[in-house]
């Protein structure tokens, strides 16, 4: 019943690297690039929601919806700013402006605000103990749980049922045939920064909530597990950064429920170097598959 | 309904338009012929917003539209079948078909061009929910087709539709190609196959190394000399 309860508490945190790991994956698959400041737009979601909990008196859903929406618009700036006039330069080149963003954003919000950490209030969410055949899972795991398969059923529906959603995926696959259809491949690029980083925000509370400590270079860790379970499901591929992300946080559970929580930030690592090793494409990802 | 006049359009230095003029009257099938390399695809590119040539003039129903984003092209009535089919290979074949009706915002016709265009192509009706990228050369060429009667096209561009099909098959697209052109729409096409793009099209260019060489009705093409020896194989 132990590791019950330990894999449920794993689904939970896997849920927060799937949120984050499916912003990697879309951009990924939009314009090709690891967008390494995804941690810090995650960053900004924790402490916009925290700003909307703490010093608007909001309650869990409004400052969730805040926060992904704030999250949502610097997702845009940051691509219409930094990434757009990259597209026809080299993968070197935006990665490492991709890295330079990262910083950039950490450190103006150092200077800006200081480094010292927040503390979410405790009481957001009901944090109570439910017993479910003796199981003991906490209410808040499955609150956390049940708001990330409502957003991933959400994001699933927007790209398979609807216009933007069927352009985003016709961009992906060839910008110049999308053009040919009417798509305007800008925008459409813009609003895949755009849910990407509204789910990133979301995460950002939910990670709040879960661990009550935020602080401007907590993207850093998550941004990276979540790049971690992005790569491990397929990169560019949905399902597989949700799929990603679970795996992720339950082996990351079981871990440190072994006895072994010192070396918990290293089984991401681990899995990375073997998945590139042995499985570069990701779990879902068909083996080098090359356009003509 | 398409005047270009003196276009020239370069890659980097390549210089792959020099000075190209043509133009297209409402209701015909001109037809473009030229070797591999002539600059056939660059300037289908061009008319539809892909690539901006340097100098000269687009004109298409009396305005310009050179520099008007693609989306735009599209919006106006130009629609371009590009070289190699370009479907979208992981979408179902009635998702690309709606892919082509992106800028429309009357669902109700959509629907009903939807069933047309399953009428003219049944077998993409039986393939609807299929992968795109599994169906054969020859339907994916009636898929790119049909995707691009969903935009209801004023003028069809049409990049060697006939490329890589059996003659039967090619037999069919250009009946189809003359169908959709006596339904109204006007047509540029492009190919290789001179003799059976001739023998639907009203005038026609030939195009060598970025420069039009000679052009004529059809019928004064397929008694040209230079065409004979050079497209229609010396016959
Ligand atoms: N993206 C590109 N970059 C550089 N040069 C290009 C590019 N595309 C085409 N060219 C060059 O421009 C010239 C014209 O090419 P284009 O594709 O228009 O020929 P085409 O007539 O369509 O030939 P084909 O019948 O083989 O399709 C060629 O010399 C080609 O090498
Ligand atoms: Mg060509």
């Amino acid at each position: 019943m132990e590791w019950l309860q330990q894999i449920i508490n794993g689904i939970s945190l896997g849920s927060i690297y799937a949120l984050i790991a499916l912003g990697y994956t879309m951009v990924y698959g939009i314009i090709k690039l690891i967008n390494f400041a995804h941690g810090e737009v995650f960053m900004i979601g924790a402490f916009t929601g925290f700003v909307a909990i703490v010093h608007f008196e909001l309650s869990f859903v409004p400052a969730l919806i805040i926060a992904m929406f704030t999250c949502s618009v610097v997702g845009v700036l940051i691509e219409r700013i930094a990434y757009k006039r990259l597209r026809e330069s080299t993968r070197i080149a935006a990665l490492i402006t991709a890295i330079g963003m990262s910083l950039f954003i950490q450190y103006l919000f150092i200077y800006f605000r200081g480094a010292e950490p927040e503390a979410y209030p405790q009481d957001v969410l009901p944090e109570r103990t439910l017993d479910i055949f003796g199981v003991k899972v906490s209410m808040q795991a499955l609150l956390i749980l049940f708001i990330s398969i409502v957003l991933m059923i959400l994001l699933q529906f927007i790209v398979q049922k609807t216009k933007i959603g069927r352009a985003m995926r016709a961009v992906s696959y060839d910008k110049d045939a999308a053009r040919l259809m009417g798509i305007n491949v800008d925008n459409t690029i813009s609003a895949t920064f755009a849910i990407g980083s509204a789910l990133a925000g979301a995460a950002g509370v939910i990670f709040g909530i879960y661990y009550t400590k935020i602080d401007p270079l907590m993207g850093l860790i998550p941004g990276l597990k979540a790049f971690v379970a992005a790569v491990l499901g397929g990169i560019g591929i949905i399902p597989g950064a949700m799929v990603g992300g679970f795996i992720l946080g339950i082996v990351e559970t079981l871990v440190s429920a072994a006895g072994f929580s010192l070396f918990r930030d290293a089984a991401a690592f681990i899995i990375l170097i073997l998945i590139l090793l042995f499985r570069p494409a990701g779990i879902f990802g068909k083996n080098t598959k090359e356009k003509v | 309904m398409l005047k270009v006049n003196d276009i020239d359009v370069y890659y980097g230095h390549i210089h792959a338009l020099k000075g190209v003029s043509l133009n297209v009257e409402e209701g015909e099938i001109v037809t473009l012929i030229g070797a591999n390399g002539a600059g056939k695809t660059t300037l289908l590119n061009t008319l539809s917003g892909l690539l901006r040539p340097k100098n000269g003039t687009i004109e298409y129903m009396g305005k310009s539209i050179v520099g008007l984003p693609a989306q735009q092209i599209v919006r106006d009535g130009i629609i371009h079948v590009p070289e190699g089919r370009r479907v979208f290979a992981e979408m179902t074949v009635e998702e690309n078909l709606l892919l082509g009706a992106f800028l429309r915002k009357d669902s109700q016709q959509v629907k009903k061009d939807l069933e047309k265009v399953y009428e003219i192509f049944p077998r993409l009706e039986e393939r609807k929910k299929q992968q795109s990228g599994t169906l054969s050369g020859g339907e994916q060429q009636m898929l790119a087709i049909g995707r691009a009667l969903m935009s209801k096209p004023k003028l069809l561009l049409l990049d060697e539709p006939s490329m890589g099909l059996a003659p039967i098959l090619v037999q069919t697209i250009f009946e189809i190609i003359q169908e959709i052109n006596n339904d109204g729409t006007t047509v540029l096409l492009v190919e290789q196959n001179a003799h059976m793009a001739l023998s639907i099209a009203d005038r026609g260019y030939v195009i060598e190394t970025g420069k039009v060489v000679i052009s004529g009705t059809s019928k004064e093409l397929q008694e040209s000399e230079l065409v004979r020896e050079a497209y229609l194989g010396g016959a």
